[in-house]
């Protein structure tokens, strides 16, 4: 691999996440680098995604801090995240299901529109010429999602695999520079999972995009990632590449049990 | 016409610079490019490829999909005297091993980064072979193989070369001579190594324009280019056509999008093998049957008035006042909505060829008022051998001799053709040349056939399949195999057939039936069954097939050469017919010989006049472990026909 990791970009420290009295994440660390694949595993209800909550500011860490790019913040904002080039998946997809693939992937271009309601109600001459350039974005990213046959195809007609890529699209044509992606390759055959572990490789080396994801497909997440973090019952119990993380006692015993 | 296809190029850059000559649609716009940008990109790929040392002569191997970057660079290659040899870009890489080292490739420019992968796959058996470019860069900036390269770049490259040498492209066109090697297509042997057919410019040029002028295809014609550009049939309609006429051919996004681009085309000629009008017409029906029941009841209506409506008048026959109205209904409600959702609005020409077609699925699309056709032909002929005229469009045959060429019925029944479109013979291969080349200039093409009395080419069956019956009541007569087999499998209800008679005194037939049509007939009838071998033995189901048979015995007997052929006795198997376990080839043709081999005791039984047969026999599963099956199946009687004797 020739794609070069470069300084961490975004900094995770002793967060801890309560509910009531359950604990979902305790004194959890962590760090990204720049343009690296890295993945967070754990069992079911290891509190996955409570992190990636915390990193787009859905939740509100009551301890810890997250720093990106040399900022520092006790908790995230969600719009301020995205505009400081976060964006993420959804592992239940929560797409427009009425809407066409386009307008689905057009609606990650909210944030950088910049004409108002009023000049794109009357297709003003700016506003118009603004839409044509985001449509030409969104059309890179369908033809390089290879999703062009569905263009105009509402969203809840196409098969799950499908509609996990364009989730991804619309991630995409927010130009992040991290993408939070929460258990990309969840319910998808083989062939629909090989399909998408491509698209996120050639996510992270033709956009050089940093990528942290969840996952729950092992044999995916060694294939494809840098480094990994593995959280039980919400604490951090491995991180290293693969390889390390692979011969960590503890994760074995928490992935298959121990025998006493 | 005598001139070569980078002539033809130039002289619509220098008449009609500024007409569109390809479109592709990228990033969801559909991109022209004109003939005078044509013009000086196929300048810069061919002054890039003289400056990585393509020589004269060389063969030079083309892979992928119809792009315009990659018709480009085959007008390139013939502008330095090179011959492009497109390939299948489906095959595998041990497939092409041959073809590369037959033909000495060293050069090869391809579609993208699968096709890259496979070339070097095949570098490791083939090392002459030393560039290759690609014209998708898409998952291929890691790659750091020698002589591996963009086609992007080449093409700058040979722009800046072209600037310093503006004589260079113009002077190396001037070199060629029409009867220099313009192409070389591979045919895939159903024995042996595949057979490298050579064309010259004149060949290929003359047999576009025979065709062009028999249709009268103008410079106005839109295409929309699909099928592998390796095939002789792509390659005539949207490469040499193209070069002729001048007409605009268009690239789909991908092969995904080809109904969606087809619609927004709207291709005035059209060219298909039978298995795309199948799915077509399928889809249409499986939406109809999803539709409301007003219009599906207003779609069946207008449907059964089209089909008696609808082909008498595309034959210009004279249709009374009233059908004459309700078409015209028809096709304001049905039709004209039903062409425009297949994107055959604006057809004017639709061609057929490569395999026969139903009869239904023929007569459905003309009846909706597509002009569909078919042409015979076949690689070795550059295409263009007949070709039905507008108003002549039948089923059964394949239309009349175009202009130049002269076709002859040898003895045995094959069709001889002579024409100025034949290959100059099979690459590096005189014996398989003059297997098929006489030296008089006849062409053998290994079809049986005649000339029917309205002077249509009929074909009957490959001329070593054709056998003859020996004693019974039809002693002599001629057997064609095929020909009934496909006759059969044109019922909705048959999969497939094998037929036998040669040398035996009554034709016999053992079929597959279709297992969703037939099972979807039984559960509307409300007949149990229980997986196939349980349906394919019923007697209703023995009553449906027979029907069919009977059918067919009736047409049989009004074809005066062919009534000997009717098919006494029929079984239905109690297994499909399985690639797998050797009984089809896999391009899903049966192996006659080897069927009846294996299920001798089944043959037997048909010839001893028995009313039933137990079989066992050996069948291989998917995950390569074996089992056996064993059936005791029924043998019926079919009721043949006293021949109709034709006045022809």
């Amino acid at each position: 691999m020739s794609k070069k990791i470069g300084d961490v970009i975004l900094d995770v420290n002793n967060i801890s996440l309560r509910f009531g009295g359950v604990k979902a994440l305790t004194d959890i660390s962590f760090n990204v680098r720049e343009h690296e694949v890295r993945a967070i595993i754990g069992p079911n209800g290891a509190g996955k995604s409570s992190m990636l909550n915390c990193i787009n500011g859905v939740y509100q860490p009551q301890e810890g801090s997250i720093t990106f790019k040399g900022q520092t913040f006790d908790h995230m904002n969600s719009r301020q995240v995205a505009e400081m080039g976060i964006a993420r998946t959804f592992q239940n997809l929560a797409l427009f299901k009425g809407m066409s693939v386009i307008d689905n992937i057009m609606t990650g271009r909210n944030l950088r529109i910049k004409s108002n309601l009023f000049m794109q109600a009357l297709r003003l001459g700016p506003a118009q010429r603004e839409e044509e350039e985001h449509r030409e974005f969104v059309e890179h990213i369908i033809d390089f999602l290879e999703i062009q046959a569905f263009r105009k195809t509402p969203v809840g007609q196409l098969p799950y695999g499908l509609q996990k890529r364009v989730d991804l699209g619309r991630a995409l044509a927010m130009e992040p520079q991290v993408l939070l992606l929460d258990e990309p390759m969840a319910g998808m055959n083989m062939e629909e999972k090989q399909d998408m572990c491509r698209f996120i490789l050639d996510v992270n080396d033709e956009f050089g995009s940093t990528i942290v994801l969840i996952e729950h497909d092992m044999g995916v997440v060694m294939d494809i990632s840098d480094r990994v973090v593995v959280l039980d019952y919400g604490k951090k119990i491995g991180d290293g590449t693969p390889e390390e993380v692979r011969n960590n006692e503890e994760v074995i015993s928490a992935y298959l049990g121990t025998s006493h | 016409m005598q001139t070569t296809f980078p002539r033809l190029m130039l002289k619509h850059a220098a008449e009609r610079p500024g007409a569109p000559a390809l479109r592709e649609k990228e990033y969801g716009i559909w991109q022209t490019t004109h003939w005078a940008d044509l013009s000086r990109l196929v300048e810069s790929v061919a002054c890039g490829l003289h400056q990585a040392g393509l020589q004269r002569g060389e063969h030079m191997v083309v892979v992928g999909s119809n792009r315009p970057r990659l018709y480009a660079t085959m007008l390139a290659a013939q502008s330095l005297g090179a011959i492009p040899v497109p390939l299948y870009q489906d095959a595998a890489a041990a497939e092409c091993v041959f073809p590369i080292t037959n033909a000495e490739v060293r050069f090869c420019v391809v579609e993208d980064q699968e096709q890259v992968d496979k070339m070097l796959e095949v570098r490791e058996k083939c090392p002459q072979l030393s560039h290759i470019y690609y014209d998708d860069p898409r998952g291929l900036r890691k790659y750091t193989e020698d002589g591996l390269g963009a086609l992007e770049e080449l093409i700058a490259a040979g722009g800046v070369f072209a600037k310093q040498h503006p004589q260079f492209f113009a002077e190396e066109v001037e070199k060629a001579h029409y009867t220099d090697v313009a192409a070389m297509f591979f045919t895939s042997g159903t024995t042996g190594n595949p057979k490298g057919v050579v064309h010259t410019h004149s060949s290929l040029i003359d047999r576009a324009d025979a065709g062009a002028e028999f249709d009268k295809l103008t410079n106005s014609e839109d295409v929309l280019a699909y099928m592998p550009p390796a095939w002789i049939g792509q390659n005539i309609f949207s490469y040499a056509q193209w070069l002729v006429c001048g007409y605009v051919v268009n690239c789909p996004e991908s092969a995904a999008t080809v109904t969606i681009d087809l619609k927004e085309i709207g291709p005035t000629y059209y060219f298909a093998p039978p298995r795309v009008f199948e799915g077509m017409l399928t889809s249409v029906m499986i939406r109809m049957e999803d539709a409301g029941s007003f219009k599906r009841k207003m779609f069946h209506y207008f449907m059964g008035v089209a089909k008696k409506v609808g082909p008498a008048l595309m034959d210009g026959h004279s249709v009374g006042l009233t059908d004459r109205l309700v078409y015209a209904l028809g096709n304001w409600m049905v039709y004209g909505p039903l062409r425009n959702n297949l994107g055959f609005s604006r057809v004017r020409v639709a061609y057929t060829a490569g395999e026969a077609i139903g009869p239904d699925l023929f007569t459905f699309f003309r009846s909706i008022g597509v002009n569909i056709k078919q042409l015979y032909g076949s690689t070795e002929t550059a295409v263009f051998v007949c070709l039905q005229p507008d108003n002549e469009a039948r089923a059964d045959t394949v239309g009349v001799p175009c202009k130049g060429v002269e076709i002859k019925v040898a003895e045995n029944g094959e069709i001889m053709v002579k024409s100025p479109g034949l290959l100059k013979g099979y690459y590096k291969n005189p014996e398989a040349t003059a297997e098929v080349l006489t030296p008089d200039g006849w062409y053998h093409t290994s079809d049986a056939g005649f000339i029917d009395s309205h002077g249509h080419l009929k074909i009957i069956d490959r001329v070593k399949d054709v056998g003859r019956i020996h004693g019974g009541a039809n002693d002599g007569a001629m057997f064609a195999p095929k020909y009934v087999e496909n006759k059969l499998k044109f019922f909705p209800h048959i999969k497939e057939v094998v037929a036998y008679g040669d040398q035996r005194e009554k034709v016999c037939v053992m079929l597959n039936i279709d297992f969703d049509a037939v099972g979807n007939w039984a559960e509307r009838r409300n007949l149990p069954y229980a997986g196939y071998t349980d349906l394919a033995q019923k007697p209703e189901v023995y009553q449906l097939i027979k029907e069919c048979v009977e059918k067919v015995n009736a047409d049989l007997a009004e074809d005066a050469l062919l009534a000997g052929s009717q098919v006494s006795r029929f079984l239905v198997l109690h297994k499909e017919l399985d690639a797998d376990d050797g009984e089809l080839t896999r391009t899903n043709k049966v192996r006659r010989g080897f069927i009846a081999e294996k299920y001798k005791p089944l043959v037997d039984g048909l010839y001893e006049g028995k009313t039933e047969q137990y079989i066992e026999t050996v069948v291989k599963f998917e995950d390569g472990r074996t089992g056996s099956v064993s059936a005791t199946l029924k043998i019926s009687d079919a009721k043949t026909f006293t021949p109709v004797k034709a006045a022809a």
